[in-house]
This record gives C-alpha cells, structure tokens and sequence, in this order.
C-alpha cells in the first residue's frame, strides 16, 4: 500500500475535524473535533517520515501529543468551569458577549 | 532571588563539550528566556509552598524581578552580541538582531502588564478572582468580589506566556514554534477567565478565545506537516533552500504555507481571523487584555515576519497578492466595524484590527526596511496600548469597569488629566504627528512605498482616516458632551497603575518627538538564515 493513502486519509480526517468544528454545538465535541483534527496531522508527520527516510516526523509526533495533552488540561478546565455555572456546554449559550 | 541564581547557576553548568560532534549548548545568548522560564516554574512552587498571605507580595517581587533581570541579561548580551546572529541550542534557536528588538519589546510590555496585573488600588484585591472555583451568582461569589483575596496563579501565568512569546520570536524551526505557540496561549486562555467581576463575559471570552486558538493551531500544525512532507525538514531556511530550486509539488508547499499562515494571521488577530478578537478584549480582566493586546500583538508579528522573511521569500510573488488581500480585509473590517461600537473595549480591539493591517503591510514588504519599520510600529502600537487599557480601567461605577461609551460622556469634566491622557493615547492610535503612531505609520507605509505597494498604501490611508474617524467621537464624547448625573467615577490610580500608564504614555511621546534611536536599533540587523 503506498503512503499516499495514509495522507489522503489524514487529510479526511483533518476535513472531518474542521468541519465537527464549525457545525457541532457542544463545546466538548467541539474541543473533540479539534483533537481529531491535531491526530491527523500526527498520522501526516509519521506518513511523510517514512516517505522521507527520516525519524523526525516520528519525534515531531511525540511532541504533538504532549502539547494536545496539555492543550486537555487547560480546554477542560475552562469548559467545566462555564459548565458549573450555566449547566450546559452548548456554545451557542454562550452568547452575552456581542454588539 | 537566590532560588534564581541556582536556575542560572544550573544553566551555566553545562558540561563540558564531548569528544563527539556533538557540540555544548552555548547559553549566554538565550540567558533572558532561562530566566523568565525558570522564575515561572520558581513562581509556581511559591503557590504551592507559602501561606496565602505571603502570596502576593512575593510574587509580585518575584516578577518583577525576573522582568528587570531577563533585561539585564539582554542589555549585556546585546554588547557583544554577533550582527549575524547566533544559532543556539542545536538549531532550534536563532538570536538575531530583529529577535533581540522583539525580546526587549515584550519585556519592556510586560513590565507595564505586570504592574497592571499587580495593582490592588483600584479595586481592592486586584481586578483577578479570589478563588477561580467560586460558582458565579452564588453567596460566595458575592463575598469573593468584596474581598481582598486573589488568584495569585495569575504571575506564574504571565510569566509562562511571557517565557512562550520571547522564544516564539526567536525559533528558528516550525515545531519550536509551534511549542512556543501553545506555551505562550495556554497560560492567556486561562488568566482570561480570571476576572473578579462580570464572572460569566470573562468566562465565557476564556471558552472562545480557548475554542478559536486550538482551532487556529490545528491550522498552524498541519501547516506544518504539509511543510515538512515539502522540504524533509522544519528548519526554516531548509524549507527557503528547497523552495528556492526545486521540481517538487508545489501544492504541498502553498497548502502548507497558507495553513501555516493562518494560523498566525489568527494570533495576531488580523481580519478576517480577528473574530475571538472583540469578544475576548471585552470580557477578559482589562490587565489581562493590555497584555493580550500589547504582547501577543508583539510575537505573533515577530512569528509572521521570520517565517515570510526566512522561510518563504524566494516564492513571494506567487503569495503577495493574497496578503495583500488579507491586509485590506483587515484595515477595512477594523475601521468600519470599529465605527459602530458602543464599549470602549470593544472599540480598542476593532482598533487593533485596523493596526493589524497596518502592520500586515509592513510585513508583506520583504525588505530591511520593512522589517525596521515593522518592528518600530509593534513597539509604538505596544506601549499605546497598554497605556490605553491603564486608562480605561480607571473609569469605574457601582458593578465595576464603566465600559460603555455612553458612560464617558463629558468625562473631562470629572477629570480632565484622565482625559488629556486619553486623548493623547486615541490620537496615537489615530497616528496624529508628535505621536509615536504618526512615526510607525510613516515608517511602514514610507517601505511599502518603496517596495511598490503604492495602491496598498492608499488604501491605508484611507482606513486610518476612517478609524481616526472612531478615535475622535470618544474625544468628542469626553470633552463637549455633558456629564451623565449617575455617571462613572474616575478612581485616583496607586503607584502600579500609575507607572504603567506614565511609563506608556511617555514612550509613546518620546517615540513620537526623537524616534532616531529605536529607529536604528530596529534596524540594525535583519534575521539570521542559518
């Protein structure tokens, strides 16, 4: 199977994630969606590593995974903190702040 | 103190240089980022580890401090310092010239935030909550607002974020640059959400600007690996070498670079990626905003600059004209969507969208002196800033901030130096001559000029006639309109808040009156290519 595939495969799930974004209302799903999108480009890296011959896709890899971890840490912080308050984590309530 | 000397005492303890190729980390160069990212974790135990009491004074020392000696450190390094630059820390790193203009930028910036953060007089115990976990609405929250107590977190946050934009600028590979992305905006996700008042805007803004910005680095990310698939490398100039002379797709290439851009047009919040923009300026504790507004303003240009100055210069022909696009967009939206707002935080964050524009052209126009003026402008549009969030949050009544502008009517007969002040501070942005802005203005559109960008800079100024427009209707509205009877008080500002506003206000005169000196610092060297 050539490489090709798996990029075309990140690129659809890139896709799914930024459109999960753009039309889910949940901030959690959103927050998902974007964590998928961040796992397609790690499966992007690995895939163009090995088309180059090189390790550093691999490593790079690594740190995006370390960075979405602590990415979680601060998104579900803020999500669960306007939760307790409103008792939704629909982002469409969200809505005091505007014109 | 002596906690930091050990961090540095550690730094310098590098062993000594192996028989193998592999080289010792030279550290003196990148001294200022040790000490910023080593007070930030000492900052962080001082939480754990004092009564609560003791907090914030020690952190308060703390940081300022670590702001006064990362300068230090800058200013003796910057004796020696190569005009070429120097690559630390295997390549990751670069300290050039325009890096060390941005470093000095963002901590001279983040002092001034820093004494806004740090000010207890104006609202007793700080415009930060007592304790974040406190439900909003409740019984407790009601006592939280009267009393003294404050999240003192918010130090070790700034610091962090300070420590993220600082290598930001400097990162001379995309994946350090991606690290120091999310070092620099985790830490402003949070400390948005941290306000005493109005608890449910400020949270709110938090899950929007956290939302966007993980958006907006996703975007930046698969930029990035488009990049790498290109090139086999994310080191910037082997991303120029291979985009230089070679029979490669060129679709990974574009796709890569214009994800990758937008994912710091987004930071930087240039139109039409400036939608967390008004919101989050808004709702975010208006310390909290004047270093958002000044400091990331800072890094994310300093980020837009070596990536297209470094990275993407031998292709500008095929990208210009969508920048350009982009920087008309953002003028346009900044200074007709700033026409009709009614809050006057609001207003500064259209305003900054304008000046994103602004800077945009500068940025676009890839010669030294677009890169000097570039850099002259950030520093002016910086202090402006912060000096212009000092103001507002002095403008108070019964619930808090007095932020709309309604409520600032006929102001200059309460008090007419807060006013004055003010009025300086519009007319900076405004960019009226014997002010910082007029200089930044010229400088940048003088190098889009002469890089042969006449009809952009037309189109400019236009738009800063047009904003000017806005700036003018609050100076209007404080000095000829009449008093609201249950108007707004105007506080009288302690020693913090006073200084960041004098130290703001006074740069942006001396900018505006003898600009020579920064002017030749700024453009004293241009990015390193290594």
């Amino acid at each position: 199977m050539t490489p090709t595939y798996y990029l075309l495969l990140s690129a659809l799930l890139f896709t799914i994630g930024a459109v999960g974004v753009l039309v889910r209302r949940n901030a959690i799903v959103v927050f998902m969606c974007v964590e998928l999108m961040l796992n397609a480009v790690n499966l992007s890296l690995v895939t163009f590593a090995r088309i180059n011959g090189q390790l550093s896709g691999q490593i790079m890899a690594f740190f995006v995974m370390v960075v979405a971890a602590a990415e979680v840490v601060v998104g579900l912080a803020i999500i669960m903190s306007i939760f307790r308050t409103r008792r939704t984590a629909s982002v469409d309530d969200s809505n005091l702040l505007k014109y | 103190m002596s906690v930091i000397s050990s961090v540095l005492l550690l730094a310098q303890e590098q062993p000594a240089a192996p028989p193998t190729q592999v080289e010792a980390p030279s550290v003196t160069a990148i001294w200022p980022i040790l000490i910023v990212l080593g007070a930030a974790c000492v900052s962080v135990l001082l939480e754990a580890l004092l009564p609560r009491h003791l907090r914030w004074s020690s952190q308060v020392v703390l940081s300022l401090l670590t702001i006064a000696g990362a300068g230090l450190a800058l200013v003796i390094y910057l004796k020696d310092a190569p005009v070429k630059g120097e690559v630390v820390l295997n390549g990751t790193l670069v300290v050039d010239r325009p890096g060390l203009f941005l470093w000095g930028t963002l901590l001279a910036l983040s002092l001034g935030a820093v004494l806004l953060i740090a000010d207890r007089s104006v609202e007793p115990g700080g415009a930060f909550v007592a304790s974040a976990a406190i439900r909003p609405g409740t019984i407790q929250d009601r006592a939280q607002v009267a009393s003294t107590g404050m999240q003192t977190e918010v130090f070790p946050l700034t610091l962090f974020a300070l420590g993220g934009m600082m290598t930001f600028c400097v990162a001379n590979d995309l994946l350090t640059m991606f690290v120091a992305l999310e070092v620099l905006s985790l830490p402003l996700y949070l400390m948005c959400g941290l306000a005493r008042r109005r608890r449910l805007l400020s949270q709110e803004a938090a899950v929007k600007y956290f939302l966007l910005g993980a958006f907006a680095s996703a975007f930046f990310l698969y930029g990035v690996a488009l990049l790498y698939g290109y090139s086999g490398s994310v080191r910037m100039s082997d991303i120029a070498s291979a985009a230089a002379g070679s029979d490669r797709s060129d679709t990974l290439l574009f796709a890569g670079m214009g994800l990758l851009v937008v994912g710091l047009l987004f930071k930087a919040s240039v139109g039409p990626f400036h939608t967390w923009t008004p919101d989050v300026y808004q709702g975010a504790p208006t310390p909290v905003t004047a270093f958002m507004g000044a400091c990331t303003k800072v890094a994310a240009f300093g980020g837009i600059l070596r990536v297209l100055q470094v990275a993407f210069q031998s292709t500008q022909w095929e990208w210009r004209g969508v920048l350009w696009g982009v920087a008309i967009v953002s003028m346009v939206i900044g200074a007709v969507l700033g026409l009709t707002q009614t809050d006057v935080k609001r207003m500064i964050a259209y305003s900054s969208v304008a000046h994103a524009g602004f800077l945009l052209i500068g940025a676009i126009a890839l010669t030294q002196k677009g890169l000097s003026g570039t850099l002259f402008y950030l520093l002016t549009y910086g202090f402006t800033t912060l000096a212009a969030f000092g103001v507002i949050s002095l403008v108070r009544d019964s619930s808090g901030e007095a932020t709309h502008l309604s409520q600032w009517a006929g102001l200059a007969k309460r008090s007419p130096l807060l006013a004055g002040v003010f009025t300086f501070l519009l007319l900076a942005l405004a960019g009226i001559p014997l002010t910082s802005g007029f200089v930044g203005k010229f400088v940048v559109f003088e190098a889009a000029l002469s890089d042969g960008m006449g009809p952009l800079v037309v189109i400019a100024l236009i738009a800063s006639a047009v904003a000017a427009f806005f700036y003018l209707r609050v100076i209007v509205l404080m000095y000829f309109s009449e008093p609201a009877a249950d108007g707004p008080t105007v506080t009288v500002p302690g020693a913090f808040t006073t200084a960041a506003i004098t130290l703001g206000v006074l740069v942006t005169l001396l900018l505006g009156v003898a600009p020579a000196f920064a002017l030749d610092w700024a453009g004293s060297g241009a990015f390193a290519i290594q």
